[in-house]
């Protein structure tokens, strides 16, 4: 449940973002790669856990899920890299150079 | 409908969207943003004091605690190394390292899955630092949430064991796909468990081309020499 960890970040970062926002946060939006190991339904149930007693109680939480990139060693070819299936999808082979996770980030906050 | 659009550029780099009563705020915040920034003060620290610094990461009961034992006796004199351990509770791994002669801290988590880099960092503080070679992060039993958490290490290890299945490296991806090492540790009782080393080490390879892979027992030494090896390559100033 490191979900819980990341379900606090994001809490404090809506509360900081509302000080200087008019109107309720009503729904927001993150982004995570495959090595955050991010469950959808954890991530719900602990920002809901999170968010309770305070203005966003209630709130929306969308998670988008990005893929790595990698570059192939063979062909020189960048690709998505899928930890399910880690070969080029050019030449078959399974040898690259993998690039960094994309971060967890909160991308928007909705106010209404 | 009238739609109202303007970008307001603050100093945090917001901008604004308003549309009738709903308005969307970009953020673009890193979610981890203070862990990964401790990470970051705690490599450059371990880099200017010449310290190297090595996170483990396994399942609970895969032997970490026990190849770092077998290690800080076996390099005693040859490497300075401390351990850092990351338990839900107990002092129980520390007290092992400590009856070998070496410096160890336990960090209790109470309930956390994963060490976080400012638990490492407080715990670095309470380290005599002075002719160090190495510190080794033992972190909480856990194939899964650690690998999310960078703790300022210089290189990753995972351990899998024998008794774990040789089907695990695609199943739980994400601890591999990063790690500098794999430690296959009781090789002793392979044989009994069927485990198949070849499978194993294919799709970790699969997944990670650059992966060191060392085959140990803990419990009786066999094999241990590669990885100590590593660690001289690696860490020894």
């Amino acid at each position: 449940m490191h979900e819980a960890m990341v379900a606090e970040n994001i809490l404090e970062s809506i509360l900081d973002a509302a000080k200087t926002q008019q109107g309720r946060p009503v729904r927001a939006l993150m982004s995570c790669g495959q090595i955050n190991a991010i469950n959808d339904e954890a991530m719900e149930f602990a920002f809901e856990a999170a968010a309770m007693e305070t203005i966003c109680e209630g709130m929306k939480l969308e998670v988008k899920h990005l893929l790595m990139k990698a570059l192939c060693r063979k062909c020189n070819c960048d690709f998505d890299f899928d930890l399910r299936s880690p070969i080029c999808p050019e030449c078959g082979e399974s040898d690259f150079a993998i690039g960094d996770d994309p971060p967890l980030l909160l991308e928007e906050i909705e106010f209404e | 409908m009238t739609k109202i659009l303007f970008r307001r550029l603050t100093s945090l780099g917001f901008y604004t969207i308003v549309d009738g009563i709903k308005m969307k705020v970009r953020i673009e915040k890193k979610i981890l943003e203070s862990n990964d920034a401790c990470a970051a003060a705690a490599r450059s620290f371990f880099e200017k004091n010449s310290i190297g610094c090595v996170n483990i990461i396994s399942s609970p009961g895969s032997g970490k605690t026990t190849i770092l034992a077998r290690t800080v006796r076996e390099l005693k004199g040859k490497m300075n190394i401390a351990v850092i351990e990351g338990d839900l509770e107990t002092d129980r791994d520390a007290k092992r390292i400590q009856a070998e002669g070496a410096q160890a801290v336990q960090i209790e988590t109470r309930g956390a899955c994963h060490l976080t880099a400012r638990q490492v960092t407080e715990s670095v503080h309470s380290l005599e630092l002075a002719g160090l070679d190495l510190i080794v992060i033992e972190n909480v039993g856990n194939l899964v949430c650690p690998s999310d958490f960078d703790l300022g290490e210089g290189k990753r290890v995972v351990v899998l064991s024998t008794p774990e299945g040789d089907d695990k490296c695609a199943k739980y991806s994400k601890a591999f796909v990063k790690a500098d090492v794999l430690l296959l540790n009781k090789t002793d009782i392979a044989e009994l468990l069927e485990f198949d080393f070849d499978r194993v080490k294919a799709e970790a390879l699969k997944l990670n081309k650059d992966l060191k892979i060392f085959e140990i027992s803990a419990k009786t030494g066999d094999g241990m020499q590669g990885w100590y090896d590593w660690l001289a390559e690696n860490f020894k100033s």
